[in-house]
């Protein structure tokens, strides 16, 4: 009796710590598992309910690989505007000290900025610069100049702009923590051994910070990718990129008959971005031995 | 750039003199007036406190700190405005400075790579370095997969590989458990000896500066109070405060006449430094005081401390003096708090200052 007790109890306690993965399993699989299994299951769907690889098919279609094409620049250039440029002013910032009011200042503007950025400057953007914004009506009635030439602001080059503004202060944001890891004792080593600051920088800081600068620019591009309130406020015409192309086919009568077309275009960005995941993951590989 | 490499079994390295040295830092004044000098391939000590300048002094001398006024000479030459990167010192700071992202070949070999040494000609130095350390069979690790102790060894390693002027310590085994400790810094003396590099070792531990420096140089508010070889500090100290760091914690009521003490009854020689006539305090070595049950003991026991072979004994003597008591474990068995014991101390001679 007492030995049956006796191992229950063992058996419970050795099942105690997987308890406490239940409800991080249960998020996983209500917020993760369960709408993945839905895009893709609902991607071979016909409208019948039938399988069906024409919405896989309509992938291939011209409009949706344009569209493809320029989610990925967009997210690709604003990656890399933003990784350069974010890097640079996350040094300048941990420069000005660990105390500085510069320091201080910018982190807290960069978390509200890499949240809300987007859309509240979105909407600057057309009250300023769209068809009737005060500075486009300004400039048309003198000097006569039409800045707003044909909205160009308001495809995808303006989304790029747009987007830096999100971009830049999440890489400050992420890669801060990155440069706050160089340690004091690595420079002064390198400095007594003979190096010059350039020689320190190219045979210490870089390689030491290449894994965290390339991981924070491939996540800058999952977020450009997957962005979609900017974009959806700024562009009134078209379907620029992947995400408002799945809002048209959600919502779109037009596209009747492909009524999961949208779910194809959402298995579309989950692969994308699993591509640059397996990316980040054989770069990681090629560094973990040293970053235990 | 490339300098010819110096032999160094002919070399035995060069003279360091820091003069007048003064560092403040704010309204700290970090280093204030230090003097210090270091032969050719002498390793000095500097023990002193927590936040005395130990390492403030040792970054001037590296370079990576700048004095606010006074003078670095190495080998003869002024370096006091010489960057550090040109000053041609090796140094082993307290932990964690090795390159993570380099093997610990690299790591050793960082130095001559940036003296453009050749691939193979480096590789070699590096082996040989850690072979001296050691650590040949690890050339090839990462520091995340080496012990602490292996790291430092590492460390020495990489410092001593461009053959520095001046091996520069800065508390290199304090992050160390205890045995590790003592190990590697025993190591750390014998390959200084077979290196013969001029040395400057940082610590704040008297057993280790006493243990591996030819001389130790005691500091004190950002100046040397005394600088001497070991023995010498240890039964010569010059000052209280050296007396109290190297060990005398206890402060004896005494009289001193004719270059002779009365001290707890006894008449012990005086060292130099001390008061030469009248009443003063003498600062005795717990090991020099002995205690033993006596029913007419002018003295009580207060506690009783067991650290294994050596026991501790606190004493309150009728003359009111607090002592402290070290002696063999096997002659402190039985005492107790309140005992009554009788208290004497060795005839060695003591340190009596004015009171
Ligand atoms: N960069 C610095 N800024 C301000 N004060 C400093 C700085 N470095 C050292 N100090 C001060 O100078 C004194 C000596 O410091 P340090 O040389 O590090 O002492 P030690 O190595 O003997 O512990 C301390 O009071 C310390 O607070
Ligand atoms: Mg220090």
């Amino acid at each position: 009796m007492s030995s049956t007790h006796a191992s229950g109890g063992r058996r419970l306690a050795a099942a105690a710590p997987a308890l406490g993965l239940v409800p991080f399993l249960l998020f996983i699989g209500i917020f993760l598992v369960v709408p993945t299994v839905t895009v893709v299951a609902t991607s071979f769907q016909g409208a019948d309910g039938g399988l069906t690889l024409d919405n896989i098919r309509a992938l291939g279609s011209e409009a949706a690989l344009t569209t493809l094409w320029h989610s990925i620049i967009l997210a690709g250039s604003t990656a890399i505007i933003g990784g350069a440029l974010g890097a640079l002013l996350a040094w300048l910032v941990v420069s000005a000290g660990p105390t500085s009011r510069l320091r201080r200042v910018t982190l807290a503007v960069s978390g509200v900025l890499a949240q809300f950025g987007g859309v509240p400057l979105a909407f600057a953007f057309i009250a300023t610069l769209g068809f009737s914004g005060v500075l486009t009506e300004a400039l048309r009635s003198w000097p006569g100049v039409d800045i707003w030439g044909g909205g160009w602001l308001f495809g995808l080059k303006g989304l790029i702009v747009v987007y830096c503004y999100f971009q830049i202060p999440l890489m400050v944001l992420v890669f801060v923590p990155a440069l706050d890891g160089l340690r004091v004792q690595w420079r002064e080593a390198a400095v007594n051994l003979g190096a010059s600051r350039w020689q320190y920088w190219r045979h210490v800081a870089v390689p030491l910070l290449t894994p965290a600068f390339l991981g924070s620019v491939l996540l800058l591009f999952a977020n450009a990718f997957a962005a979609y309130a900017t974009a959806a406020v700024l562009v009134s015409q078209g379907n620029p990129i992947t995400p408002l192309l799945i809002r048209s086919a959600l919502t779109s009568e037009v596209l009747l008959g492909q009524a999961n077309l949208g779910f194809a275009l959402a298995l579309e960005m989950i692969v994308v971005v699993a591509v640059v995941m397996t990316l980040y993951a054989l770069l990681l590989r090629r560094t973990s031995r040293w970053m235990r | 750039m490339t300098t010819a490499a110096p032999d160094t079994s002919t070399e035995r390295g060069v003279a360091v003199h820091l003069q007048d040295l003064t560092r403040t830092y704010g309204a700290t004044r970090a280093l204030d007036g230090l003097d210090l000098s270091i032969e050719p391939g002498e390793l000095v000590a500097l023990l002193g406190p927590s936040g005395c300048g130990k390492t403030t002094a040792l970054r001037i001398l590296a370079g990576l700190d700048v004095a606010t006024s006074g003078q670095v000479l190495v080998g003869g030459r002024d370096l006091t405005r010489v960057p550090a990167n040109k000053r041609d010192m090796g140094m082993v700071f307290q932990a964690y400075s090795l390159f993570p992202h380099l093997t610990v070949a690299d790591n050793v070999a960082f130095g001559l790579r940036l003296r453009r040494t050749s691939t193979s000609a480096r590789r070699a130095r590096a082996l040989e370095m850690l072979e001296l350390v050691g650590l040949g069979q690890h050339a090839s690790r990462y520091a995340a997969e080496l012990s602490g102790g292996q790291q430092q060894r590492v460390a020495l390693a990489r410092a001593l590989a461009i053959e520095p002027s001046v091996l520069l310590l800065d508390e290199p085994l304090s992050a160390l458990d205890a045995k590790v400790r003592v190990q590697l810094r025993d190591e750390i003396r014998r390959i200084q000896l077979e290196v013969g590099t001029t040395t400057l070792f940082v610590t704040h531990d008297q057993e280790e500066a006493l243990a591996v420096a030819d001389r130790v140089g005691v500091m004190n508010a950002g100046r040397l109070e005394q600088i001497a070889p070991p023995v010498d500090l240890y039964e010569r100290p010059a000052t209280p405060f050296v007396a109290e760091f190297v060990g005398l914690h206890n402060k004896v009521a005494a009289t001193v006449s004719g270059g002779t003490a009365t001290v707890l009854g006894a008449s012990v020689p005086v060292i130099d430094g001390s008061i030469t006539s009248g009443a003063g305090v003498a600062m005795v070595r717990p090991e020099s005081v002995s205690v033993s049950a006596s029913p007419t003991g002018t003295a009580s026991v207060v506690s009783v401390g067991f650290l294994g072979p050596i026991s501790r004994v606190h004493v309150q003597t009728e003359a009111g003096d607090a002592l402290m008591a070290q002696l063999p474990s096997a002659l402190a068995v039985g005492l107790a708090p309140q005992d009554r014991v009788d208290v004497s101390i060795a005839g060695t001679p003591v340190l009596v200052v004015a009171g």
